[in-house]
């Protein structure tokens, strides 16, 4: 009986370690963006980007109306593909955009809204960053749609036909 | 006595620099200590992707408004959820992680006492 002990102890322990890995093994270990709770959206004061004019967030989102804030860049080209989409949504009428210039140069902002047609209500700058980060975005394009001062529905990455049926729905 | 006051006069203002270590060493603390999100497996002190340039930024601005390493933590936890951190807290998901060695050398601290004791007996 002595003997056994140790034995039994051993496969006991063993196997239970083997148990817990081999569930370990299951778990993803990628990073999954938390989608779906809805957070209230932050505060921050921002520049415009025409008319240069430093603005408090309040001020452009308020009241019941949809929102759809963009972050997008001259020199991000999944930019360019998601374009069309918007310019799509842009004829809703009960949907504002509004587009965060993500670390650009203005004169490369410029010339990209030219080419591709302006679908942004209103545009303010993010020179350095971090009003992604208080978004928690991750870069760009990343687009969320925010209802009352909520985020209703984040999308990252372009917005692909599948979104832009979704962001109709919601917003009807 | 010349030269020794030119020495001194020398080494107080190369010592000059050494004021703001405190705070230089505090953000690259917190910057190792957050995973760089988009580009896994680094820490975002040790990347230079758009994202960890911009979370480097904001830490520096962060400390320089007077926040404590803790609230940076929080801050960001709220934003991004647990897993930018990479020293996990204490939680429902990895208290297995944390409890496993301990566990571990209890159970192997018995059986190499009762062996002993065994054998003395």
């Amino acid at each position: 009986m002595r003997t056994k002990i140790f034995p039994i102890s051993l496969i006991i322990i063993v196997s239970v370690i083997f148990v817990i890995f081999y569930k370990g093994l299951q778990n993803s270990n990628v990073y999954e963006p938390q989608i779906g709770n809805q957070k209230n959206i932050p505060v921050f004061i921002a520049k415009a980007f025409e008319t240069e004019e430093i603005f408090k967030s309040e001020d452009i989102f308020e009241g019941d109306k949809f929102y759809l804030m963009n972050i997008w860049s001259s020199w991000c080209a999944p930019c360019r593909d998601e374009h069309k989409f918007l310019l799509n949504l842009s004829n809703q009428k009960n949907l504002k955009i509004i587009g965060l210039n993500y670390k650009d140069k203005k004169k490369n902002a410029t010339n990209f809204l030219n080419e591709l047609n302006n679908p942004y209500d209103f545009i303010f700058n993010d020179t350095d960053g971090t009003i992604a980060i208080e978004w928690g975005a991750y870069g760009v394009p990343e687009s969320f749609l925010l209802h009352k001062n909520k985020i209703v529905k984040k999308i990252i990455g372009p917005i692909d036909q599948n979104s832009l049926l979704e962001i109709k729905e919601l917003i009807q | 006595m010349r030269f020794l006051k030119f020495f001194i006069l020398i080494l107080i203002i190369f010592n000059f620099n050494l004021v703001h270590a405190k705070t230089k060493n505090l953000d690259e603390k917190i910057t190792k200590n957050l995973r760089c999100l988009i580009c896994q497996g680094q820490s975002v002190h040790d990347s230079d992707s758009e994202f960890a340039i911009s979370l480097k930024t904001l830490v520096k601005k962060k400390l320089n408004e007077g926040s404590s390493e803790e609230e940076i933590y929080n801050y960001l936890k709220d934003k991004y959820g647990e897993w930018i951190l990479y020293d996990p807290g204490f939680s429902k998901n990895t208290y297995f992680l944390w409890l496993l060695p301990i566990l571990m050398f209890l159970i192997g601290g018995a059986i190499i006492l009762k062996l002993f004791i065994y054998k003395k007996n």
